[in-house]
């Protein structure tokens, strides 16, 4: 990938509402560049989607998140593949990462309530033929994500005017 | 009544210009400002760690009175790898509170009552009154739009007297941006040999350069090493500013001078920055300098952000090379600096600096600081365009 893009990515990932004119007077470039390598990088699914980071807590959005470690049975030609596939697909499922470790997937499950994540895993997830088990862990606070500091961010301690 | 106990030099310096607009600017609710003087930037984390584990293992004491010797290596050897300036760690760094003590106590090292001492103008605010507070004369030499703002060495020259002891000179600039060209560089070296006159240096931003320039270093020209004394620190470059930490490097004989003054009255810099300053040299030697590129390459962006907007606006401005600040030409709104910042401030909440607070030849001009984030500075831009939309109607 060229320097160009790295750097379009980069700004996107600090602040994706900026528009193509302004990072194209930021990199010193053309618009017609910038949009370009945008197009490019949207096409080979480099750039996926653009979404807002967002603090559930502070909305009236009725949400419980959990982490799902789930150990798997790898299946012939496919490995852990397939059976990621299936959980992903379900609507619950937020994020599924292959892990090293004790464990083989890290899934991130959201749903609107207790009752109804935990019914996820019973009726959903376990019954999966490939899983052999699952430990669940309820998210209870959210300190950082991608990047952003969600409480107690440092505010500009700057003098107003300095020399 | 009463006797005023105030020396007349001292009374004589005004206070700082900026301070009306600090002032004005605290009563004021969503101020915007771009009249800051220092990075956006937290200091990086790792030296705000190496600070804390200082603490926390009991490094309250006093340091040896030039620096913790350790500091002054990785300082010799960050000069030598980025500047190609060479100075032994043991007798020629003295490590400062802040580059504006290094300036100061240079200062007095050197001057004896009515020394002059050529200062180009605009420029930081703190190098005339230093000078006058050490019994000197600032002569100072005005730098011109038109030439970029660097100043010329036949300037200079035409400034010479039996009485010049130094040239003070601070490349990129505060407040213009402006950086040094190789060409001028050697032409004031030249100068400076011809006259017997010393070179005090302040490269505190010189790690912030763009477009590719690279501020070359005084110290580092032919037969210069001796007739300079070379200031910098760790506020722009490494984001220290309240760290107060900084140093001086210059001939063994002239450091010992420098330094006894440090010794009588500072005793020695605050140990945690000069851990936190020995923290980030020795990952700059590792990682090849990634916390000054990552900063100097977010700086850059938003240099060429406020440029392009300023140039939209129809504000003269030249695209400074260096530090990070722009200072654009307000002369076609018939307002004088003053009158153009005051009143931008009351009407828009918007805080820029008057280029009359950097000196005479900064009349016509304003001070913009770009370390502030990109949404606060196109805030800041279409306040800017309101307002003189407002003026020009």
């Amino acid at each position: 990938m060229d320097a160009m893009k790295t750097q379009i990515l980069n700004l996107l990932g600090e602040d994706c509402r900026l528009s193509l004119e302004q990072i194209a007077v930021m990199l010193g470039t053309t618009l017609k560049n910038v949009a370009e390598a945008i197009e490019a990088m949207e096409k080979e699914r480099v750039i996926l989607g653009y979404h807002p980071v967002v603090d559930w807590d502070k909305t009236d959005r009725q949400r419980v998140e959990a982490m799902i470690e789930v150990k798997v049975t790898p299946q012939r030609d496919y490995g852990f593949d397939d059976t990621a596939k299936r959980i992903y697909g379900f609507e619950e499922v937020q994020s599924v990462f292959l892990m090293s470790g004790t464990y083989d997937l890290l899934v991130q499950v959201e749903a609107p309530t207790l009752k109804e994540l935990a019914l996820f895993v019973s009726s959903k997830l376990s019954i999966l033929e490939t899983v052999n088990a699952t430990s669940t862990s309820f998210v209870l606070k959210r300190y950082k994500q991608d990047g952003v500091i969600f409480e107690g961010d440092t505010p500009d301690r700057r003098l107003v005017v300095s020399p | 009544m009463s006797r005023s106990f105030v020396s007349e030099r001292i009374a004589s310096v005004p206070p700082s210009a900026i301070r009306r607009f600090f002032d004005i600017a605290e009563t004021m609710e969503n101020v915007i400002s771009l009249g800051i003087g220092e990075p956006d930037f937290v200091t990086p984390y790792h030296a705000r760690n190496a600070m804390i584990n200082s603490l926390l293992d009991g490094e309250t004491q006093y340091t040896a009175n030039p620096g913790i010797l350790e500091l002054r290596r990785e300082i010799a050897a960050y000069l030598a790898h980025r500047f190609s300036l060479h100075y032994q760690a043991e007798t020629e760094i003295l490590v400062t509170v802040g580059a504006s003590e290094a300036i100061d106590i240079s200062f007095r090292a050197i001057l004896e009552p009515g020394d002059e001492v050529i200062i180009p103008d605009p420029g930081y605010v703190s190098y005339s009154p230093s000078v006058i507070f050490s019994h000197g004369t600032p002569v100072m030499v005005p730098t011109y739009a038109d030439s970029a703002f660097e100043p010329l060495a036949e300037d200079i020259e035409r400034l010479i007297t039996p009485r010049t002891k130094a040239i003070l000179l601070c490349f990129p600039n505060n407040p213009t941006g402006a950086v040094l060209t190789p060409l001028n560089l050697k032409a004031i070296a030249s100068l400076a040999i011809r006259h017997d006159l010393l070179v005090i240096c302040d490269e505190i931003y010189n790690e912030l350069t763009y477009d590719g320039f690279v501020q070359g270093s005084m110290a580092a020209l032919p037969d210069m090493w001796e007739r300079t004394v070379t200031i910098n620190g760790f506020s722009k470059a490494f984001a220290m500013t309240g760290l107060r930490i900084g140093y001086v490097a210059a001939p063994a004989q002239l450091l010992q001078a420098i330094s006894k003054i440090h010794q009588y009255t500072i005793m020695c810099a605050p140990r945690q920055s000069q851990v936190a300053a020995i923290s980030v040299l020795q990952k700059g030697r590792d990682d090849g300098y990634q916390d000054i590129l990552m900063m100097r390459e977010s700086y850059d962006r938003r240099r060429r952000l406020m440029y392009d907007a300023f140039i939209n606006m129809g504000l003269d401005c030249s695209e400074p090379k260096g530090a990070f600040y722009m200072f654009p030409s307000i002369r076609n709104t018939g307002l004088s600096s003053e009158a153009f910042c005051e009143q931008l401030l009351v009407d828009q909440a918007l805080v820029c600096i008057p280029g009359t607070a950097f000196g005479r030849m900064g009349e016509g001009h304003i001070r913009c600081c770009y370390a502030t984030g990109t949404e606060k500075l196109l805030q800041a831009f279409e306040r800017m365009q309101t307002f003189l939309d407002k003026i020009r109607s």
